[in-house]
């Protein structure tokens, strides 16, 4: 299990990041913490021409708090998240979530951005950041752009980006005091990659409620009628067939272990969220 | 008696090493030159090969079947009437038989080179229908794996019983279906070799990551087409075998002949794609069983029908028919059941090899036999662990010989079942279950009981038709000039910790320090010829020749030291590395130096055989010596999501005398972990093309830290009456009720929903399957 030969770039700079891909001769592919890309290469299932690694760019560890909300570099890594080294404006969704990444080694490498711009839809950030509304700002050629993560996520393992586009990180709308989340996720053991992850949160000082359902077999699963049905009624009564019936209205179609699997995640990622 | 000897908890000897990084295995001895060996196989699971390319300016690099001149083809024979004999091709020619069969091997300075070519290989192979499921392969005019063959079953057994008088009489009757699915042993090393031409000594010498030196040298021999001298095995630190390193691969032969034909070293390191996909798999079994009982559930009559999923090939020397063999002969547990019939099926599909996982079919024979007990008890309405003792062999009916003719030899079976139900608290534990949980999850409950046949002897593997049996085991013990000693046995310890425990056997017979004694093994060239490490045979024949072995240097020992004390033998005695004497003592060193290196001070009729010795051992009677267990368990069943976590397990074992009681825990506790693994998680799933659908740790599940129970083991001792010192083998017997007992407490759980569930693993998906066919037979 060696990787097939490939270039290897070191950028300093998101600029430069950009510039190298742009230049590449045949498919560049971005290394970060490369806890998905490496084994992707060592088992040949990917073999780019050209890494360019961007664990170096300072930027990308940065964060801060900004326009109502917290902004996280792409670079950060999920035990930095888990361990709450970043300020708390999720009441602690955020380093709920970073605690249940596979393993604590592969938490000490992975990085947020690494996570989202693959797009496996077993990855934790993917949905987690789309039900709290983040934003992603990506840089390219043309300079930088934001869009809702609704829209950069476009199905397995594809997203809104440009061959020579990086993800330089996400703005995190900060929840109120009083706003109720429920997570859970289903997977065979601590560590594995998710089955089904079931994701829900009601904000009403914002006017904000949002319900997903993550490891699906495309793009993480907007669920805006359970959204609207959580925030004016609560959970009660959110049961497993409710919740089938919700994933089934939503027009996703599973095989009966994974419906059931599903409409059991989101039902009690529901009730976690109202017995908070 | 030494205060280190036999029934001490001694640190194992070997740890030092391996909890510092400094073991020394396969991929750690890296002669010059060495060149890397990496394999292009086969993406089809049955097909006949139109051409093999070689990528261009590649050729001198890259070997398919036709460059391996000299070289037969891997054949294992049996001597069992009706076996059918296939050639194990060492690189496919004519037709592949399963995905991950070697095609061609592709060398390189560095293994990603080699990899680089192995990929630009490119097959011509034309697609034949698979043959996937074992029970439609035996069925008339299926798709033939071998063309020559009249079907595709290797071996058909059968032991015949009067089951018509048992269904007459009995007051119920239940049928069930089991099926232990495929899975992989997943040792932390996977295989691994290094071959070498020694010019000096004319002679190959081959590093293996093996647990049977001495039978690869036998089979290296005859398929390279050298004698015997010419092939040394050395198998250096092996990181876990389970009955895997036990065959001679067919990449042995690849990296020896390479080595013969460059004359310099080449070696092929497993990587863990190649183990999950290109390995020989295990388990995969399925039993058709009917059981007939009285009303209290003393079974009166048991009929089975056993299929054993073999793969493509037999593999050398044991050939795939052992587990079926062995499922046949002990089906029947520890329990005096009267009647008995059985028919087994060993059948070939488009699969890697099968082979025999520690436990040795026993754990897919446990699952359907006790899984069978629990079946009787709730037609009954007793509880199963009384239903279990009440159709044990009694204590007092040792030594006993049971209708399929295992000879029990000591032991106390219903007793190991009584004292897991007081651990558990039965009677609390029934009252908790009734209440039900507060979380809405079911508390279900299960027991696994067994009697494990360990050490069998050469009558035992004769009736088994293989080509290799063990005879007498040999070990040879020296004491050194300074004092100390040297073993050497022929067995390999790859986690056993032998170091230690044959180090404790010679200290108990010598009363020398374990950590004066070193135990050499695993070299072909320093050790006395020995079948080698599998069926918990090691500590019983390798500890009984090295007891005999050091009694015979230390009657030697003492005849020189009184000598020295200038008193007679008989008024001498060893203890504490010293001859005692009535009127003083010589330390062994002593000893160590008038016979090397002062021999002038020995009496001239002095024994010329020295202070060395190479003794042959074996039990008496040599049928083997059972070990048995009852392990039970607690589990919590989330019926909305099919998960299972085990609350509780304990073990109550006897193993006869243990040498060391630490070892024997450490083997119980790693043989439960591995059959958590079978019952819960581990699985080698095939497509019906022959797709392997687990072929990374992301597909292929294996318990970790957060799936295996806390054991709570405690341990009776019974010696047994037939070996050296009363030890029994144990290596294996810890994966064995494993699977059984955790199927038995989720059938205890779903009993409430009326499901069940008979086939492992026992995952999620099978789980809410079952409840939801309970569901719909309701409707």
């Amino acid at each position: 299990m060696k990787p097939a030969k490939f270039e290897y770039e070191n950028a300093a700079t998101v600029e430069e990041a950009v510039e190298l891909l742009g230049q590449a001769d045949g498919f560049a592919k971005v290394l970060a913490g490369g806890q998905s890309l490496g084994p992707m290469m060592n088992l040949r299932l990917a073999q780019p021409d050209l890494l360019v690694d961007v664990r170096r760019i300072k930027e990308f560890g940065h964060v801060e708090q900004r326009n109502g909300g917290l902004f996280v570099g792409a670079g950060v890594i999920h035990s930095a998240i888990e361990d709450g080294k970043l300020p708390d404006v999720t009441n602690g969704f955020l380093p709920f979530v970073a605690g249940q990444i596979a393993y604590r080694a592969v938490r000490n490498r992975g990085t947020i951005g690494g996570s989202v711009a693959h797009a496996d839809p077993a990855g934790d950030w993917p949905t987690a950041l789309l039900v709290l509304g983040a934003k992603v700002e990506i840089a390219g050629s043309a300079g930088r752009r934001s869009i809702a993560l609704e829209d950069f996520q476009l199905g397995a393992f594809t997203v809104a980006l440009e061959p020579e586009e990086v993800v330089c990180g996400f703005d995190i709308p900060a929840l109120s005091a009083g706003a109720k989340w429920g997570h859970y996720k289903v997977c065979r053991k601590p560590g594995e990659f998710a089955d089904s992850i079931g994701t829900v949160i009601v904000d009403p000082d914002r006017g904000f409620a949002r319900a997903v359902l993550g490891a699906t077999d495309g793009a993480p699963l907007m669920l805006p009628a359970v959204a609207e049905r959580l925030a004016a009624s609560g959970a009660d009564g959110f049961g497993i067939d409710e919740a089938k019936q919700a994933i089934a209205d939503a027009g996703a179609t599973f095989d009966s272990y994974l419906t059931q699997i599903h409409a059991v995640a989101l039902s009690r990622a529901a009730k976690g969220a109202f017995a908070q | 008696m030494s205060a280190k000897g036999i029934g001490q908890s001694v640190p194992r000897k070997e740890d030092g090493r391996f909890m510092a990084g400094r073991g020394k295995y396969v991929g750690d001895i890296k002669p010059s030159g060495l060149m890397e060996v990496a394999f292009a196989r086969s993406s089809i699971a049955h097909g006949r090969i139109r051409a093999i390319v070689k990528p261009d300016g590649a050729e001198n690099r890259v070997f398919t079947a036709a460059d391996l001149d000299g070289v037969k083809p891997i054949r294992a024979p049996s001597k069992l009437p009706g076996y059918k004999a296939s050639d194990f091709p060492t690189l496919a020619a004519g037709k592949v038989r399963f995905v991950g069969e070697p095609l061609a091997a592709c060398i390189g300075e560095t293994r990603a080179e080699a990899e680089d070519l192995a990929q630009a290989v490119m097959a011509d192979i034309e697609p034949l229908d698979p043959v996937i499921d074992m029970l439609s392969a035996r069925a008339p005019g299926a798709t033939l794996v071998h063309d020559e063959w009249s079907d595709n079953v290797v071996l058909e057994t059968a032991f015949d019983g009067d089951m018509d008088t048992a269904a007459a009489n009995a007051a119920v009757s239940v049928t069930k279906e089991y099926r232990m699915n495929r899975q992989a042993m997943v040792p932390m090393e996977a295989r691994a070799v290094m071959a070498e031409w020694d010019s000096r000594q004319d002679q190959l010498i081959v590093h293996a990551s093996t647990q049977i030196p001495h039978l690869i040298r036998n089979g290296l021999a005859e398929f390279m087409n050298l004698e015997q001298r010419q092939v040394r095995i050395i198998a250096p630190d092996v990181g876990g075998g389970f009955g895997l390193k036990c065959y001679v691969e067919s990449e042995y032969v690849v990296a020896s002949w390479l080595a013969m034909r460059f004359g310099r070293p080449f070696r092929w390191i497993e990587d863990r794609r190649e183990h999950l996909v290109a390995d020989a798999n295990c388990r995969e079994h399925h039993y058709v069983v009917t059981a007939h009982a009285d009303g209290r559930g003393k079974i009166i009559g048991f009929d089975a029908e056993v299929t054993v999923d073999a793969g493509a090939y037999s593999i050398y020397p044991f050939t795939n028919c052992l587990e079926a063999a062995m499922a046949g002969g002990n089906l029947l547990g520890p329990y005096d059941i009267p009647a008995y019939r059985v028919k087994t099926y060993t059948v070939v599909t488009n699969k890697p090899p099968l082979m025999p996982y520690r436990g040795v079919a026993r754990a897919g024979v446990c699952f359907a036999t006790d899984m069978t007990i629990d079946a009787i008890a709730r037609a009954v309405g007793r509880e199963p662990h009384e239903v279990r003792i009440e159709n044990m062999v009694k204590p007092e009916q040792m030594p006993y010989t049971n209708v399929a003719r295992k000879s029990f030899d000591s032991g106390d079976y219903p007793e190991a079942v009584r004292r897991a139900a007081k651990m558990l608290d039965i009677d609390a534990l029934r009252a908790r279950q009734r209440a039900g949980e507060p979380d809405g999850r079911l508390i279900g409950i299960g027991f696994g009981s067994y009697a494990e046949q360990t050490a069998h002897g050469t009558s035992v593997f004769a009736s088994w038709g293989v080509q290799l049996v063990p005879g007498f085991e040999q070990a040879g013990a020296k004491l050194t000039p300074d004092g100390g000693i040297e073993l050497r046995v022929g067995v390999q310890s790859h986690g056993q910790g032998m170091e230690t425990t044959l180090a404790q056997i010679a200290s108990e017979v010598l009363g020398i320090d374990p950590a004066r004694v070193m135990v050499m093994h695993g070299d072909t060239g320093l050790t006395p010829y020995s079948t080698g490490t599998y069926a918990s045979r090691s500590i019983v024949m390798a500890g009984g020749a090295v007891s005999r072995a050091c009694g015979v240097i230390g009657e030697r020992i003492a005849r020189i030291g009184a000598h020295l004390l200038q008193c007679d033998t008989a008024d001498v005695e060893i203890r504490d590395g010293h001859v005692m004497g009535p009127g003083g003592e010589v330390p062994f060193s002593e000893i160590g130096r008038v016979w090397y290196l002062n021999p002038d001070e020995l009496p001239t009729d002095v024994d010329m055989g020295g202070v060395e010795a190479v003794i042959g051992y074996r039990p008496d009677p040599d049928h083997g010596t059972f070990s048995y267990a009852t392990h039970a368990a607690v589990i919590a069943l989330d019926p909305d999501l099919g998960t299972v976590e085990v609350l509780d397990y304990v073990i109550v074992e006897d193993c006869g005398t243990m040498v060391n009681p630490m070892v024997v825990a450490g083997q119980c506790y790693g043989g439960a972990a591995q059959g958590v693994g079978t019952a819960l998680y581990e699985e080698s799933p095939y497509d019906d093309q022959g797709q392997p659908m687990a072929s990374t740790f992301a597909d292929y599940f294996l318990p970790g830290p957060t799936e295996i129970p806390s054991f709570r083991l405690e341990h009776m001792i019974t010696p047994s009456p037939h070996t050296e010192h009363g030890i029994k083998g144990m290596g294996e017997g810890g994966t064995i009720p494993t699977p059984a007992l955790i199927g038995n407490a989720i059938n205890d759980a779903l009993k409430p929903l009326g499901a069940e569930v008979n086939e492992t693993p026992i995952s999620p998906r099978r789980i809410l399957a079952a409840i939801a066919a309970a569901q719909e037979a309701a409707q």
